[in-house]
């Protein structure tokens, strides 16, 4: 019991850290951005991400099946509803790249776009 | 009329000299016919996106697949047969509706004097619903068939909604591939490139490159495209690959501006961008003659 309490302090004290430095860099408890996809647009359209800095990507569905495509830091997802899809990501370069829809999902499917900007630490 | 041949073309694009301007032709005449026997020409019509009507885009919505078939008809040698390489509906969510388009589609067609007529779909007429509506209508979705010793291959690669061909067809496409030697003329037909064009648009396919690597071993290959409203020309290994233009509005050439939206009409310029291509082949000499017709004004 002891030991178990021990564990969940640690990993609630990690959270802690990790909420303290507004999520950067602490182990196990990397940052969250979620991604609402609908038709036909994400929220957020603009991803601000630091170069180094791991982060873990949650995407959600809020009608039908849409995907994620972003080439320029090579990651894809498929959003599906009422499920959670999560891709980890540690940006190596600096810049603005596109993201799109790359399922087919109607008449707006060709908006369905944003970018990820990825800067340098402070 | 400028014309381009499958020797020029090689050497144009080891050049690095070459547009897709140079297949262009202002004229709109019909190809004159050939003497030897077995050559003929075919037309490819694409991405007539019948049932779009933003007027701000197209005011003539209504009436441009009915423009270019009467510019067709209007050809004084009529082509063996006429390929559609698909967006031939746009898009809606609303299945009965899709097929009202598509069945609108087929009755505007009908005042085609060529009666030999063949589709593939594109993303908008099929990936909602996996090409359901477009089967019912059209038939398969990819399938073989020979024209005076030239075969022709059709594929799908978007009744699958992420634009791949899939296992399942890449099969038969070797299946159909192994029928044939290396010197056979093959022709395939796609509504979205092979090729990575621009992946950011989803101008590509993405198991496209399965497709191409059995295609390679063959030395006459030539892909034939739309989806992208506008021409393009462009080269993988010995493999030639040619877009066409769409007859309801161009779109910007590939990643000139950050979306791809429609090319807004043009009241000075009407019908811009827009067209149809005539494919004369020249079996003796293994070429193919590419006439780039476009739409006229008035
Ligand atoms: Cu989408």
């Amino acid at each position: 019991m002891r030991r178990l309490t021990k564990v969940v302090g640690a990993a609630l004290l990690a959270v802690l850290i990790g909420a303290g430095q507004q999520g950067m860099g602490a182990q196990g408890a990397e940052r969250t951005v979620r991604i609402v996809a609908k038709k036909f647009e994400y929220q957020p359209n603009l991803i601000k991400l630091k170069r180094g800095e791991p982060v873990v990507l949650q995407f959600v569905s809020a009608d039908r099946l849409h995907g994620f495509s972003c080439p320029g830091l090579n990651i894809r997802a498929t959003i599906e509803p009422g499920k959670a899809t999560t891709v980890r990501v540690v940006p190596d370069k600096v810049g603005v790249f596109p993201f799109h829809c790359d399922l087919f999902c109607g008449e707006g499917h060709d908006e369905m776009t944003g970018n990820i900007a990825v800067s340098d630490e402070p | 009329m400028p014309k381009v041949n499958r020797r020029d073309f090689m050497r144009l694009m080891g050049l690095g000299t070459i547009g897709g301007a140079v297949f262009m032709s202002s004229g709109a005449s019909a190809m004159p016919g050939k003497k030897e026997t077995g050559d003929f020409y075919f037309l490819q019509l694409t991405d007539t996106h019948w049932g779009f009507s933003d007027p701000k885009v197209n005011p003539d919505f209504k009436g441009t697949l009915l423009k270019a078939v009467r510019q067709v008809n209007a050809l004084k040698l009529q082509p063996d047969f006429i390929m559609f390489t698909g967006d031939l509906t746009h898009t809606t969510e609303d299945a009965a509706e899709r097929k009202r388009r598509l069945l609108e589609f087929r009755e505007v067609i009908k005042h085609l004097k060529v009666k030999r007529l063949m589709f593939i779909p594109g993303e908008h007429d099929a990936s909602l619903d996996n090409g359901a509506v477009f089967k019912e209508v059209f038939g398969p979705t990819h399938y073989s068939f020979e024209h005076r010793g030239v075969h022709f291959l059709a594929l799908d690669n978007v009744s699958d909604p992420s634009g791949s061909l899939g296992e399942a067809q890449l099969n038969w496409l070797g299946g159909e591939l192994k029928k044939l030697d290396a010197d056979a003329r093959i022709v395939v037909f796609t509504h979205r490139p092979l090729f990575d064009l621009y992946p950011q648009w989803e101008w590509a396919t993405p198991d496209g490159a399965k497709a191409l690597e059995l295609l390679a071993p063959f030395n006459n290959v030539t892909v034939f495209y739309g989806h992208i409203h506008q021409i393009n020309a462009h080269v993988t290994g010995r493999i030639q690959h040619f877009s066409s233009k769409g007859l309801m509005y161009p779109l910007p050439a590939p990643g000139s501006q950050p979306k791809r939206a429609p090319v807004p009409w043009n009241p000075a310029i009407p019908y811009r961008g827009m067209g149809f291509r005539q494919v004369q082949t020249d079996l003796k000499d293994g070429e193919y003659v590419i006439t780039e017709t476009p739409l006229h004004r008035g």
